[in-house]
């Protein structure tokens, strides 16, 4: 246990991954603005909305020039990542406002809601994984198991509908969404931990069977090794066999998928708060999509890339540490 | 921020663990918050959420916002009264000056005297081409505008323009506010200060806007101290959040309103609108721009059988822009539901049945396509019903759906199912959508419109003052219509909107096209009273 932890490496390994984001994130915005070029979709209709359809021509070619979208894609690019590299990422045409407030005021809501819903999931499925993994073939193994199939085939919208049914409509218990009540218009504590339970539990639950089924499948081939075994036949008892040896095993592969599923998440969390009307993100990426709002698309798709990336290095860092024999990239 | 915000967001995570396990016995009632309590407050459920709140952007250009006010205001029954202005404007040069003298004591929220100065400084914005407001085209008529001392505002004209009063109930923004940033994208579009009854507190958008009532206005406080609009854009949900108390008011198509009849509550309000759908019948195409075609589908079309079974009654049969209750409306050209005719009308112009059914002249089919908008059930209803008229005559109009974009590259030759209306001004509407010069040019006159005599009658119509030559104009317009129509028009709609009956003083104005924030029973909410003098305990 006091082994050195070998920062040495693990700082190169960051370093050679963020040497590798670059060319990464530049083909990503490049390939946002030459998707939206693409996109039958007209940013100055989008713009103008309801009074787009009395506007004269003239007055719809004005706008096309002031925002700038006539211009080439080559030239926009360009002109959008020189300015992203000094801090500016431009105004949102969408939004009325910098790209920088827009997304400032509801990324928050988005990380509070993403990782809410993580902790659930590792929470759960841990539990649920050890419970099952125990006794494979067991009632719980069987019941938990069925479950998790087909929550893995259930897309996290539906799940999202179904939730706001049951709890809101029929129950009446909790909010069908918002962030804080509808006639309120304060934001406090209680109202959004009140608002956030729906939107929470189903992108949790909705990541939960990967979890699940990884712990359950570590912990009950753990328990079938010959240490744990031979754990047994020294009289240890059952508790410290399944957390001191089938646990820390077993949940190994649980340190690759936290960093895989990162991705999973953000698509989760984009359906899953466009159902709960809930004020993240989501909500300004769909509308930032299909008004083709360059700026605001592009810094999103950068957040977003950004996110997978840091994700699949975690989860690489981490993996690297609970075991020395994969190392630190090579 | 970033650090109060984490450890907000920590406080914040853990309470949402707390309520999770909390969740299964909280009170069932708990999110009806509003209902019963005192009535000093209103939640509303609004399907459109604006694009901005900036008036230098377009918003409020109508009249009744609740954050601004114009220099006039349109009052129940459509009339002009003055609102920033103490009076009508003084209209001088053969109607190419008008002059307005400001209500002096007029203070914004943020309790700065409000000028002539703003009023200049707002118009003068928008006619700006560097400011991205798309609705501009209807201040085509102001060539400048100045203000003379504190409390006067003169405005000159390029041409006499007669409805150019009702375009000065435009919201008024604060010079010393928004002169201070980019008009485009900068804070004002969003935390706007203006001189209305109310002060927005919060907007969280795609979600809500949420309102205070101004202390200081100038028409005296609102006694609904407290106003919110939930954007909620499925109607299913918006019903069923009005039915749980969630909401006290809220916008519904027809067949969810009904399911309030019983409910003695609450209250349905029809608003009577200029909404209308119609079909456009582009001069380019060569069927749909024949004029006994044209005059065949006018007459084929069973525009009551739309109304009664498309809106459930909710709306009325349209022959033009014009609704049939309106006082501009020439009486005597409604067209009867007249098949026969219809089919004698097509058959004395040669075109005569093919084998398969469907007429032909010269060789051409009497066949167009006619598109209508992807996902609009009203539009594919009406187009479908059209569809099947058109064919008891022998003309084989196909219905296809698609988006603007698809459907804005073929308007010049095929048929679009379209809707529009703008209460107010005859020339708001007819002008845009007949004017031959205006073919083509974006939206307007869609079908490619082109008649010399409504064309001078659309001119003499905005030149002149005179009401007498103003009506004979647009009754010129509308008897040509008659005769020649370049459009098919179905239906206008009514709006219906059901409120808890708890209020003395709602109710409804004619509408536009668009369910603006101003539409509904709440246009004038700042002067609603609670139903009981008792139910106000705070």
């Amino acid at each position: 246990m006091k082994r050195r932890l070998p920062w040495g490496a693990m700082a190169r390994m960051t370093g050679r991954r963020a040497l590798a984001a670059v060319p990464v994130l530049l083909a990503v915005t490049f390939a946002v603005f030459a998707v939206a070029e693409a996109s039958p979709f007209d940013p100055v209709k989008a713009y103008a909305g309801t009074a787009g359809l009395t506007a004269s021509q003239e007055n719809l070619d004005q706008l096309r020039a002031n925002l700038g979208v006539d211009r080439p894609l080559l030239t926009r690019w360009w002109e959008w990542l020189t300015s992203a590299l000094t801090g500016d990422l431009g105004d949102s045409a969408v939004m009325r406002r910098p790209v920088a407030e827009v997304i400032g005021e509801r990324l928050g809501w988005s990380v509070l809601l993403a990782v809410t819903a993580f902790l659930i999931a590792i929470a759960l499925g841990t539990l649920l994984g050890v419970l099952a993994g125990r006794r494979r073939g067991g009632l719980i193994d069987r019941a938990v198991s069925s479950v998790a199939y087909t929550l893995e085939a259930a897309p996290a919208f539906w799940l999202g509908l179904l939730a706001i049914w049951f709890f809101a409509l029929q129950l009446g218990a909790l909010p069908a969404g918002g962030l804080t009540d509808t006639a309120s218009d304060t934001v406090t504590a209680d109202q959004v931990a009140r608002h956030l339970v729906l939107p929470a539990l189903v992108l949790g639950v909705s990541q939960l069977p990967w979890f699940f089924l990884y712990v359950r499948q570590g912990v009950g081939d753990a328990l079938d090794e010959d240490p744990v075994r031979g754990a047994r036949a020294r009289g240890l008892r059952e508790r410290t066999v399944l957390t001191g040896h089938a646990l820390r095993s077993g949940m190994l592969p649980m340190l690759t998928l936290i960093g895989s599923r990162v991705p999973e998440l953000i698509t989760g969390a984009l359906l899953v708060e466009t159902v709960f009307s809930w004020p993240g993100i989501a909500a300004a990426t769909v509308q930032a999509a299909t008004s083709v709002d360059f700026p605001l698309l592009a810094a999103l798709t950068v957040l977003a890339t950004a996110a997978v990336l840091l994700g699949n290095l975690l989860s690489d860092l981490l993996y690297g540490l609970a075991d020395p024999r994969v190392g630190f990239d090579g | 921020m970033t650090a109060r915000f984490l450890r907000g967001t920590a406080a914040a995570t853990l309470a949402g663990a707390v309520a999770l396990t909390a969740a299964a016995c909280s009170n069932p009632g708990s999110t009806a918050g509003g209902s019963g309590g005192p009535k000093d407050s209103a939640v509303v459920g609004i399907a459109y959420e604006p694009e901005t709140l900036s008036p230098l952007l377009g918003y409020g250009k109508d009249g009744n916002s609740k954050i601004f006010d114009g220099l006039l205001a349109f009052d129940a029954d459509m009339k002009l009264k003055p609102a920033l202005a103490t009076a009508l404007p003084r209209i001088g040069d053969d109607g190419l000056t008008y002059t307005y003298t400001l209500r002096g004591g007029v203070t914004f929220s943020d309790g700065v005297p409000f000028t002539a100065k703003d009023v200049v400084f707002t118009y003068r914005t928008i006619l700006d081409p560097k400011t991205n407001n798309a609705s501009r085209t209807e201040l085509d008529a102001l060539k400048s505008v100045e203000a003379v001392g504190d409390d006067t505002v003169v405005f000159h004209l390029k041409y006499p323009y007669a409805p150019f009063a009702e375009r000065t109930v435009h919201a008024i923004a604060p010079e010393h506010v928004a002169a201070k940033q980019d008009v485009n994208t900068g804070a004002f579009t969003t935390e706007p200060i203006g001189t209305g009854p109310y002060v927005l507190t919060g907007w969280s958008k795609g979600e809500k806007l949420t309102f205070k009532a101004n202390p200081a206005y100038w028409n005296g406080a609102p006694a609904v101290k407290k106003f919110t609009m939930a954007i909620i854009k499925d109607d299913d949900v918006r019903a069923t959040r009005l039915r749980a108390g969630d909401l006290d008011g809220a916008v519904l198509p027809p067949n969810l309103a009904a399911g309030f009849k019983d409910d003695k509550a609450k209250k349905t309000w029809t608003a009577k609108t200029y909404d209308y759908r119609t079909v456009t019948l582009p001069t380019h195409n060569e069927v749909a721009g024949d004029t006994a075609v044209r005059r065949a589908l006018d007459l084929a079309v069973d525009r009551q059988a739309m109304v009664d079974k498309i809106l459930e009654g909710a709306g009325k049969p349209a022959y033009g822009p014009v609704p049939t209750d309106s006082p501009w409306f020439a009486k005597g050209t409604e067209r009867r539901h007249d098949l026969a005719g219809a089919q004698k009308i097509l058959d004395e112009a040669g075109w005569k049945p093919g084998p398969d059914g469907v007429r032909v002249r010269n060789g051409v089919r009497a066949a167009f396509p006619l598109w209508y908008l992807s996902g609009d059930k009203l539009r594919q209803d009406h187009a479908l019903a059209y569809v099947s008229d058109a064919k008891k005559t022998g003309i084989d109009i196909t219905a296809q759906a698609g988006t603007w974009e698809v459907i804005e590259p073929r308007m010049k030759t095929d048929a679009v199912l379209a809707g529009g209306g703008a209460p107010g001004d005859p020339d708001f509407d007819q002008y845009l959508l007949l004017k031959s010069g205006l073919a083509g040019d974006g939206f307007n006159n869609m079908a490619w419109y082109d008649n010399k005599t409504v064309d001078r009658a659309l001119d003499d119509g905005r030149r002149t003052n005179d009401p007498t030559k103003r009506r004979a104009a647009y009754d010129t317009v509308q008897r040509e219509l008659v005769k020649n129509p370049g459009y098919t028009f179905l239906t206008h709609i009514d709006h219906l909107y059901v409120v808890d009956d708890a209020w003395d003083g709602p109710s409804t104005q004619t509408e536009p096209h668009d369910h603006g924030l101003a539409s509904g029973p709440w246009w004038n909410v700042e002067a609603w009273t609670p139903k009981k003098a008792g139910a106000a305990k705070k």
